[in-house]
């Protein structure tokens, strides 16, 4: 693994590339780290990954957790990992050990001994030689430490135990790491800026690929995370690599941006998908113009809405995705209706197309160094269509 | 005379197996085909650009699923079927009268029509003959259904032959109702049970209509494997040469085997994908159940002489931990039994083409038999159908013939 930060703007904001052994090309950051099950996207099958956009679309994020059950460590060893197992050589894998939607940290069952996660195969208690000995069966190309992570409302005391144990953790899982593969360093503390601070100096004093910035999206606000993420990011080396989950919101993904983070988990996307939703919003954030889109917030539109029911436009005209370059918004609406998974694969697709699309934008905008006019156009763009929305429902 | 949207072209023969070509308004097909079923406009999680990768030529959609969502006002409004679900080659719908009949409680048949109680409001609604084609005019298949009586081959006596009748009067209603003969073709469907008179009666009664195809219909619904491949012989071989056949509802790849080996060109089966979603793969031996336990350390690929996109890439024990918890497992899952069955159907065109028709049959019947142990009614089956498989059915049999 190597990376290089490119360029700045505004500040913190930057633009990088991220290379990495299996990827055909250098993967430009800030990036999407794209949701899977299993180590395959949710819905998209692997013959039609294809149609994304490569390299961007070739980070995948593995839960580790993913492989308790069902198949064993040596079975996966004797298979040769992620990349043989999955029938992806090109693809990167970045082994985290929640995914954010059924593996999630269970921070009262957590102890001294390990971390705890409820799982689709129930509660499990995961031990740093356990998680170790897993990582070094999956062989992926950059891998996160075991944290405890806790959400916002925890009292004081277990937040610092929760950062205590997170560099303690660290400590044994480089002192385990067989392969010497890439370790990102995790780091939490909460919503306190002191014990953020402590980890991320503790992390940053430890020879790390790059970090990863766990304990969002557990609790806090909007308005509070910007002096968490600074608190660490300054603390940080400038060299190295800044993953971090529990931002989803092209929002979110830009506070995130603004205080320097490089990769970004995409479990928004998922829960978009599921729910029937697609993205629609400019990813250049232009062009914000009030619609009369029913079913839409301006960022995106539900489909099972009975106004799509005869539309025979795709999701977003001109976008170039395999979903809106074959199918109709008539279509997917049917097939929401029917229950067929069909409908999941075509949203997936769009989606993480859009969004790309979206991360792509954000990086001209650091290259060109405009990123916090980018920034403050479409956040206002999104609160005039709020604003609009909240007069319109007062009238 | 009648339209007809479509040419069957029989290409080459072994006595009464044939490979043609079957030109639709859609696309230009190879018999015998294999035809998934594509329920609600779409195939288990399958892109129309997977299906057309992996070589399917025909589609079935469900007219009464479809007639319930999204309608089929709503389907011809946007353009049909085709252009709905984005497919470009061929498609099928059937009348709509066996899903009524075996899907919904208190649904009767009279002379009028089938009628059953809405699903939707629970009201009494009829199904006539024009209804049911007035319908599938609207979706636009290529092929469209007769609507037919349909009785479930156990039943016997008065009931059959009244249905086998009313199959042949309402074929008139049908034809009369049919708008659009230059762009759909409408096969018409032999009833008539178990017996041989009845069957006999109904097919005649449709051929003398001269209709575009024939389906042979009421199997496949728990009858003996000794009865239904007789009924397949008996009528394939008094429904007329120039005319594609289709035995509905059929089947496993045994059953295709054996009815192209007596003469029949089309099949239909919801079982690749059904079986897919409980996790069993199709494969020349019969079937691999991912589930088993055995699978988790099972580093092959599920069939090692598939060259599908899954078999490819994975091993059985990664399809093992994906299979009944997660989307992808019976996505990948389907995609290898279509691709099986789709392939079946081309080394059956391929190998009736090149002269090599009973070598495929033994080579067939071998994998899945190893041991010797062909079913008698197979044995049978292929007695009548001029293929000699006694080379397949002997426990010491040595490898060449
Ligand atoms: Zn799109
Ligand atoms: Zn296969």
């Amino acid at each position: 693994m190597k990376f290089a930060v490119k360029a700045w703007s505004s500040g913190k904001a930057r633009a990088g590339v991220l290379q990495l052994g299996s990827c055909p090309g250098p993967i430009e950051t800030p990036s999407l780290l794209l949701s899977t099950r299993k180590g395959l996207p949710h819905f998209i099958p692997p013959d039609l990954l294809y149609s994304l956009p490569s390299p961007d679309s070739h980070l995948f994020h593995v839960s580790s957790l993913h492989f308790l059950e069902g198949l064993s460590r040596q079975t996966i060893s004797k298979i040769g990992g992620l990349h043989q197992m999955l029938g992806l050589p090109e693809h990167g894998f970045v082994c985290i050990p929640r995914d954010s939607i059924q593996c999630l940290p269970e921070c009262n069952s957590s102890n001294k001994f390990g971390a705890s996660f409820e799982t689709p195969c129930g509660r499990r208690l995961i031990k740093p030689v356990e998680y170790v000995e897993l990582i070094s069966s999956l062989r992926p190309d950059i891998w996160t430490t075991l944290a405890d992570e806790v959400p916002t409302w925890v009292s004081e005391k277990r937040n610092k135990t929760s950062v205590d144990r997170t560099i303690r953790w660290l400590d044994e899982c480089i002192a385990l790491n067989p392969a010497g593969g890439p370790v990102f360093g995790s780091i939490v503390g909460g919503c306190s800026v002191k014990e953020r601070e402590r980890c991320a100096q503790e992390a940053a004093r430890r020879n790390l690929s790059g970090y990863w910035i766990g304990g969002f999206g557990l609790g806090e606000s909007m308005d509070e995370r910007p002096a968490l993420l600074n608190a660490v990011t300054d603390i940080l080396e400038e060299e190295k690599p800044r993953l971090i989950t529990g931002l989803g919101l092209p929002e979110e993904i830009l506070q995130g941006v603004a205080a320097g983070i490089d990769v970004f988990d995409s479990t928004y996307l998922c829960h978009l998908t599921l729910g029937g939703f697609a993205l629609t919003f400019p990813p250049d954030g232009v062009e914000m113009n009030a619609s009369d889109n029913i079913g839409s917030d301006q960022t995106k539109i539900n489909l099972r809405a009975t106004v799509y029911r005869k539309d025979m436009t795709p999701i977003v005209e001109n976008c170039n995705c395999y979903t809106c370059k074959n199918h109709t918004k008539a279509y997917i609406n049917h097939l929401l209706n029917v229950h067929e998974m069909l409908a999941q694969t075509l949203l997936e697709i769009h989606n993480t197309h859009h969004y790309i699309g979206f991360f792509r934008s954000v990086r001209e905008a650091i290259k060109s160094g405009n990123f916090e006019q980018f920034r403050q156009k479409f956040v206002e763009g999104r609160c005039y269509h709020v604003a609009a929305e909240a007069a319109a429902a007062c009238t | 005379l009648f339209g007809m949207a479509l040419r069957f072209e029989v290409l080459g023969r072994f006595n009464r197996a044939r490979a043609a070509r079957l030109t639709l308004p859609h696309f230009v097909c190879q018999t015998p085909l294999f035809m998934p079923v594509g329920t609600q406009g779409t195939i288990k999680g399958l892109t129309t650009e997977q299906l057309e990768e992996i070589g399917c030529q025909i589609i079935l959609g469900n007219t009464y699923h479809l007639a319930l969502r999204p309608t089929s006002e709503l389907i011809d409004d946007l353009g049909g079927l085709h252009k709905f679900m984005n497919w470009p080659r061929a498609l099928l719908t059937d009348s709509g009268g066996f899903q009524m009949v075996s899907l919904l409680h208190l649904a009767d048949i009279t002379e009028e029509g089938v009628t059953f109680q809405s699903p939707v409001d629970g009201k009494p609604m009829l199904l006539t003959p024009e209804e049911s084609i007035q319908i599938q005019n609207r979706i636009g298949a290529d092929i469209i259904m007769a609507l037919d009586d349909v009785v479930k081959t156990t039943i016997t006596g008065p009931r059959i032959e009244e249905a086998t009748y009313r199959t042949i009067r309402w074929i008139d209603r049908c034809i009369e109702a049919h708008k659009r003969p230059n762009e759909q073709n409408l096969f018409g469907i032999v009833q008539g049970g178990l017996d041989p008179v009845l069957r006999d009666i109904c097919v005649r009664g449709l051929v003398d209509r001269n209709l575009p195809g024939y389906a042979i219909g009421g199997l496949a619904g728990g009858e003996s494997k000794d009865s239904f491949w007789r009924v397949v012989a008996q009528c394939t071989a008094s429904l007329p040469e120039e005319k594609p056949r289709y035995v509905m509802g059929v089947g496993y790849p045994l059953d295709i085997v054996v009815c192209s080996a007596l003469g029949a060109d089309m099949y239909d089966c919801v079982y690749p994908t059904r079986t897919a979603r409980f996790g069993t793969a199709l494969v020349p031996e019969g079937v691999l159940k991912l589930k088993h336990k055995a699978m988790a350390d099972d580093t092959r690929p599920i069939d090692p002489t598939c060259d599908c996109m899954v078999c490819k890439n994975y091993t059985r024990a990664y399809i093992h931990c994906l299979v009944t918890k997660d989307a992808m497992g019976s996505q990948l899952l389907s995609y290898h039994n279509l691709y099986y069955m789709l392939k079946l159907s081309r080394n059956l065109h391929s190998s009736i083409i090149k002269g090599r028709f009973p070598e495929f049959v033994r080579e067939f019947l071998q994998t899945m038999f190893p041991k010797g142990d062909v079913p008698e009614w197979v044995c049978n089956a292929m007695e009548v159908a001029g293929i000699d498989i006694s080379s397949c059915c002997t426990p010491f049999s040595s490898p060449q013939d």
